[in-house]
């Protein structure tokens, strides 16, 4: 269970204009701006869900995102995860939570991908049996095979993130928060890892939390949709009530936009 | 334990992939430490008499420098850290259930270590080999030869809690470069990578020998060349646990007040 109440973040930016003339004049007097990524968000997502959360570039997905993997604390407003305040008990709430974040990468760069399980296992504490088994469930619903003898940097986009997902995974986290997944992907890799996440919440229950430009992720993985923009929660509701009986959603969620101006 | 001992593995087996690297730095210390002992050839032929050391000792602390560069270099320094920090991939760090010190320690002390293995090897071999008084002697009793093994070791742990603060600075000032280039100066000046301190003048070598800087290189080559003894060499000992601990104790505070107030990079 995850509950967020009236969370804030804002951010300080320093700011100037281009030129030389500008970046003389910040050395003496820097101008900052104050950046509200989040202003009182609020939700409650219950066990076994799948949430799609979206909204526009800088609306303050990943900020959220952040907040709910401990990495950052917020300015005010309180966070409960299975009872557990993430930014608090970090270590604790850690363990159970598995993140993928598609712009980055955990993977060792320059050793074999089976080198960076190995330390997960050792990092996470799996147990030799668990972590047999979950790798090799996780080998062959995401066709690693092959993959894991192969150092990080000679993957390709695709084939990474789905070495990266099964990373994630390997310590049967209760929860899994995905920052745009499929971010990149060519078609193939994207069904494929669609058909994976979808699994892995009919079969283990895995609460998901997912954040996306891709439309279509949306339609094939979630029933509850949360469109965030400016900082602020705008709609929580089903795919249905955000296309209003449209054809194309892209279209829809473009036009939503416009209307909230974000 | 267990989990930084892997971190340690991981590390340590990427180090030992670079050989061709190691082939070259082989020679480059060679040929350094050639030209180093020439240099101090000159002035030993001018008046050996004028020195703290004897020029044996200061061959043998140039050849013990030169097989552990790797071990005390201060541009030794894992850019890895640095550009997760500065590119926001420090993210995925921050996810593990690990303290992010411990972590980025026994990673630095596996670099350091891989290092430093494939590079001492060679070079103590051949500087052993030389004629006297241009090669490698034994320490100057199996003591000092054990007490060189446990200060390297304490060196070693120095001069890696010295290098996590500037990681964990990094998190404050976002670009490694000024500390960076301030915290190489300052130890290859004071932690006598340059000249062994015993050459500095006495009052200044006086302050220079507390500061954690002379907890580094200076104590482990020093206690094997002999030209430390008896109450010197414990009161050594005794700073390079002192300076570790105050080391890691400020890092552990300063790590664990970044991690509270860390902005990720990046979107």
């Amino acid at each position: 269970m995850i509950t967020m109440e009236n969370v804030c973040k804002s951010y300080r930016i320093a700011k100037r204009s281009g030129g030389f003339h500008e970046a003389v004049k910040a050395l003496f007097h820097r101008e900052y701006e104050e950046i509200h990524a989040l202003r009182d968000v609020s939700f409650t997502i219950s066990d076994g869900e799948m949430v799609g959360y979206i909204g526009p570039n800088g609306a303050g997905k990943s900020s959220t995102i952040k907040i709910l993997s401990g990495i950052l604390t917020p300015d005010s407003g309180s966070c409960l995860i299975d009872g557990r305040v993430p930014w608090k008990d970090r270590i604790e709430h850690v363990r159970r939570i598995g993140v993928v974040f598609g712009q980055r990468s955990q993977l060792w760069w320059d050793v074999p991908v089976i080198d960076s399980f190995e330390l997960l296992k050792d990092i996470y504490t799996i147990p030799d049996q668990v972590y047999r088994s979950n790798l090799d469930e996780l080998t062959e619903l995401l066709n690693l095979g092959e993959l894991l003898r192969t150092p990080a940097r000679q993957l390709s986009l695709g084939q990474r993130m789905r070495c990266e997902i099964a990373g994630s995974l390997l310590h049967s986290p209760r929860i899994l928060f995905l920052d745009e997944p499929t971010i990149g992907l060519d078609a193939v890799s994207k069904l494929a890892v669609r058909d994976f996440i979808k699994k892995q919440n009919e079969i283990h229950g895995t609460t998901v939390i997912l954040t996306t430009h891709d439309m279509q992720d949306i339609e094939a993985l979630t029933k509850r949709i949360i469109l965030i923009g400016k900082g602020r929660i705008l709609m929580d509701g089903t795919l249905e009530d955000i296309c209003r009986g449209g054809e194309n959603i892209d279209e829809e969620i473009a036009q939503l936009y416009r209307d909230y101006e974000i | 334990m267990k989990k930084y001992i892997s971190f340690f593995r991981l590390r340590f087996s990427m180090g030992l992939q670079y050989r061709a690297a190691a082939a070259a730095g082989v020679v480059t210390q060679f040929f350094w430490g050639g030209m180093e002992i020439l240099v101090y050839r000159a002035f030993y032929e001018a008046d050996a008499a004028a020195f703290p050391m004897s020029f044996e000792a200061v061959v043998t602390y140039i050849w013990l420098q030169q097989a552990f560069l790797a071990v005390f270099g201060a541009w030794i320094i894992e850019s890895e850290i640095f550009d997760a920090i500065r590119n926001g991939n420090v993210a995925y760090e921050l996810c593990r259930p690990i303290g992010i010190y411990q972590m980025w320690f026994s990673r630095s002390v596996a670099n350091r270590v891989s290092k430093a293995l494939l590079r001492c090897v060679p070079i103590l071999g051949v500087a052993a080999l030389l004629p006297a008084p241009y090669g490698l002697r034994l320490p100057a009793s199996p003591l000092h030869g054990a007490l060189f093994l446990l200060t390297l070791l304490l060196g070693l742990l120095v001069i890696v809690a010295f290098t996590m603060l500037v990681y964990i600075a990094t998190f404050y000032t976002l670009s490694p470069d000024g500390v960076r280039i301030f915290f190489v100066s300052a130890v290859d000046f004071f932690a006598g990578a340059v000249i062994p301190l015993p050459f500095f003048p006495d009052k200044l070598r006086f302050i220079l020998e507390l500061l954690p800087f002379a907890a580094m290189q200076n104590v482990p080559l020093r206690i094997y060349s002999g030209s430390m003894t008896g109450e010197e060499m414990l009161r050594a000992i005794c700073l390079q646990a002192f300076w570790l601990a105050v080391l890691v104790g400020v890092g552990l505070g300063l790590c664990r007040r970044a991690e509270r107030k860390v902005l990720v990079q990046g979107g």
